[in-house]
């Protein structure tokens, strides 16, 4: 048996909007998350990808603390940390932290990046200036920058030197669990690399647990331990990183690895095409929400929402359709 | 048979607050007529200057100092301002954007900013006003058709808000193809959408080059898109075409060290995340030799000393590196 694990997610779902507001438009509520489930185990890097719209920052802000859930349980070493309005619940998750997609847009361009530094530190009730300053150099060295850039502005730092500084700036505050949010979105490759490289490097020094929100496959086949698929709010495939690449199951994760582009040198072709934009997660399907895009889908898809069954060791599908003999069929295709 | 569009020793310079910027420095490409190009490079390397001199839309201050643009057996760079735009640009020559939501006017209906298009540079069919209107209509319900737009009659009279991404790229591939080009140069179309709208766009683009007959420029940073897409490739490094040939036999053997480095970063081939080490040089003050010198592991003395001759890899791409010499 293994540790228990230090994040718990038990169904929690997330409503949206559903505003009305003096000369505003009634915007209808969206379910944003819809009954997920997950656990993060200590030091392992969780993958959490799907496309735009699906939920997975929504899923991430909620974790952290900064979006209430409607319904569920979040556990944080087995302590209850849910239900809390947004203050309580970031000084309840004070080892969760929050790496921005825009790295850029995250600091404040006024503030040199020492003084952002140092800020979070002074908010965490670290009250001595030159303490301060120290830990400040030392982070900033710890990601691969000089501690003297500290008196230097935002604008004065490439993307990916920015991301360092995104990551400088959470580390200071001593997280256990760090959720990227596409941390490399918008860097080039060689860059890309390098900043990936520092992920895998941090964990190790600060033991650090990743929720890595992203789409990009290429990077959460070679990055993650487990991943999981979502659609529409919804968890559609999570297993070991291995078993999914390996012989994906959900027709969804099917189409989003035969989509995804790779270096393998395979044409495009109409195989694993899906039809159609992925519907808005304001309407509501009573059954599958893949159901009008699946190559698959029989009538009973429309009716009954599928749960996540296991299909093998930690590898769970919420299809209705994809049954444990299509995958057993699959690996054998895969091997032959 | 001659190329479709080829681009010979394109030296550009733009002034800037400090200095001359070598944005280009001897640039050379050739697409093949009824062929898939990518251009790949990082950002910074002049992947979009090139796209602007090739169109003849170089931004103020900037400077083409040498080299030739050959696009159907005619230098582009004699062209004046006016015959690119009566003969050459939207008509011949075909872009598709990286930010459809950024090319669409948003207060205008679809329909009409499509049709200002093909008002101005669809060929004569001997038609007249509203007859040529109602010609161009057709054939835009018809295009709109063909990129799977649903509801093309009614698309037209839609704002571009009420698309999703996937189908405003749709709607300005269809603008791109409108007036019958030969030539279609598309800048990162797919960036900006998810994984299985980029699929479909991608796809289409490929059926597209078939059918319409035309030649694909498609400028990306992404070796995945690179793979399943062109037929031949271009790497850019600095301004410089530092390896050219057929996209598979350089992708088996990457040839340049640059290609070499790009694609080891790449997370299907990494095998550590080592990256490439220093950074891109300044166009203010590009070395002397070799640009990539600074950061090749297999540099020499002879490397910084000048210009490195163009050479032929072993898998017959054209590499600009000491090694082929």
């Amino acid at each position: 048996m293994s540790a228990p694990p230090i994040l718990m997610v038990r169904e929690v779902s997330v409503r949206l909007g559903g505003r009305r507001g003096f000369l505003r438009k009634t915007v209808p509520p969206v379910q944003a998350v819809r009954k997920v489930s997950l656990d993060l185990r200590e030091g392992e890097i969780l993958s959490l990808v799907g496309e735009s719209g699906c939920g997975k920052t929504t899923l991430g802000r909620t974790i952290l603390g900064l979006q209430r859930e409607s319904a569920g349980e979040i556990l944080l070493d087995g302590r209850p940390v849910g239900g809390l309005a947004p203050e309580a619940a970031r000084r309840a998750r004070k080892v969760i932290q929050y790496v921005h997609q825009d790295a850029g847009a995250a600091l404040d361009p006024w503030w040199s990046i020492g003084r952002t530094l140092e800020e979070g530190l002074k908010i965490h009730g670290v009250g001595d200036r030159d303490e301060r300053r120290e830990r400040v150099a030392a982070m900033l060295s710890a990601v691969g920058l000089e501690p003297a850039w500290s008196r230097r502005y935002p604008h004065e730092f490439s993307g990916g030197q920015l991301r360092r500084v995104a990551l400088a700036r959470i580390l200071l505050l001593q997280p256990r669990i760090v959720v990227l949010d596409e941390p490399t979105s918008g860097l080039d490759m060689s860059v890309q690399a390098t900043v990936l490289n520092l992920l895998l490097d941090l964990r190790e020094r600060f033991s650090l647990t990743y929720l890595f929100i992203s789409h990009d496959l290429s990077v959460v086949e070679r990055l993650s331990d487990r991943v999981a698929i979502m659609y529409l709010g919804r968890i559609v495939e999570t297993g070991p990183a291995k078993a999914v690449f390996a012989a994906p199951t959900h027709p969804y994760t099917r189409a989003l690895l035969a989509a995804a582009p790779r270096l393998k040198g395979r044409r495009v072709t109409e195989h694993g095409a899906v039809r159609g934009d992925p519907p808005s997660a304001a309407l509501v399907s009573p059954g599958c929400a893949f159901v009008d895009r699946c190559p698959i889908a029989k009538a009973v898809c429309s009716t009954e929402i599928p749960q996540l069954a296991s299909v093998a060791a930690g590898h769970e599908v919420a299809c209705l359709r994809a049954s444990v003999e299509q995958t057993a069929s699959m690996r054998a295709r895969r091997r032959a | 048979m001659t190329p479709l569009l080829s681009v010979r020793g394109l030296k550009v310079s733009i002034r800037t607050d400090e200095g001359i910027a070598q944005v280009l420095d001897d640039v050379g490409l050739e697409l093949e007529r009824g062929r898939i190009l990518g251009v790949v490079g990082e950002s910074g390397c002049g992947k979009s200057t090139l796209i602007r001199a090739i169109m003849g839309i170089l931004p103020r201050g900037a400077r083409v100092e040498k080299g030739e643009i050959w696009f159907e057996g005619e230098n582009l760079l004699v062209f004046s301002e006016d015959e690119l735009n009566r003969d050459v640009r939207s008509s011949r020559i075909g872009f598709i954007p990286q930010d459809p939501l950024l090319a669409l006017n948003p207060v205008f209906k679809v329909g009409a900013q499509l049709l200002e298009v093909m008002r101005w540079h669809a060929p004569d069919d001997g038609a007249r006003g509203a007859e040529r209107r109602k010609r161009h209509v057709g054939r835009l319900v018809e295009l709109l058709r063909r990129m799977q737009v649903p509801d093309p009659e009614t698309a037209l009279e839609r704002y571009p808000h009420q698309f999703s991404g996937g189908q405003r790229q749709r709607l300005l591939i269809a603008a791109a193809l409108a007036c019958g080009p030969r030539l279609v140069i598309a800048d990162e179309p797919t960036t900006a959408l998810d994984v299985t709208t980029q699929h479909q766009i991608l796809l289409l683009l490929r059926e597209l080059v078939g059918e319409f007959g035309i030649s694909l420029l498609f400028v990306t940073h992404d070796f995945g898109v690179v793979a399943e897409l062109c037929d031949d490739l271009c790497v850019i490094y600095a301004g410089q075409t530092v390896e050219a040939g057929a996209v598979l036999p350089i992708l088996d053997a990457p040839a340049h060290p640059y290609t070499r480095a790009l694609l080891a970063c790449h997370p299907d081939r990494a095998t550590s995340f080592a990256g490439i080490p220093g950074s891109v040089p300044s166009p203010l003050t590009p070395p002397t030799g070799c640009r990539f010198a600074p950061r090749c592991g297999d540099a020499r003395a002879v490397c910084s000393a000048g210009q490195p001759p163009q050479g032929r890899s072993g898998s017959g791409a054209e590499v600009r590196c000491v090694q082929y010499a």
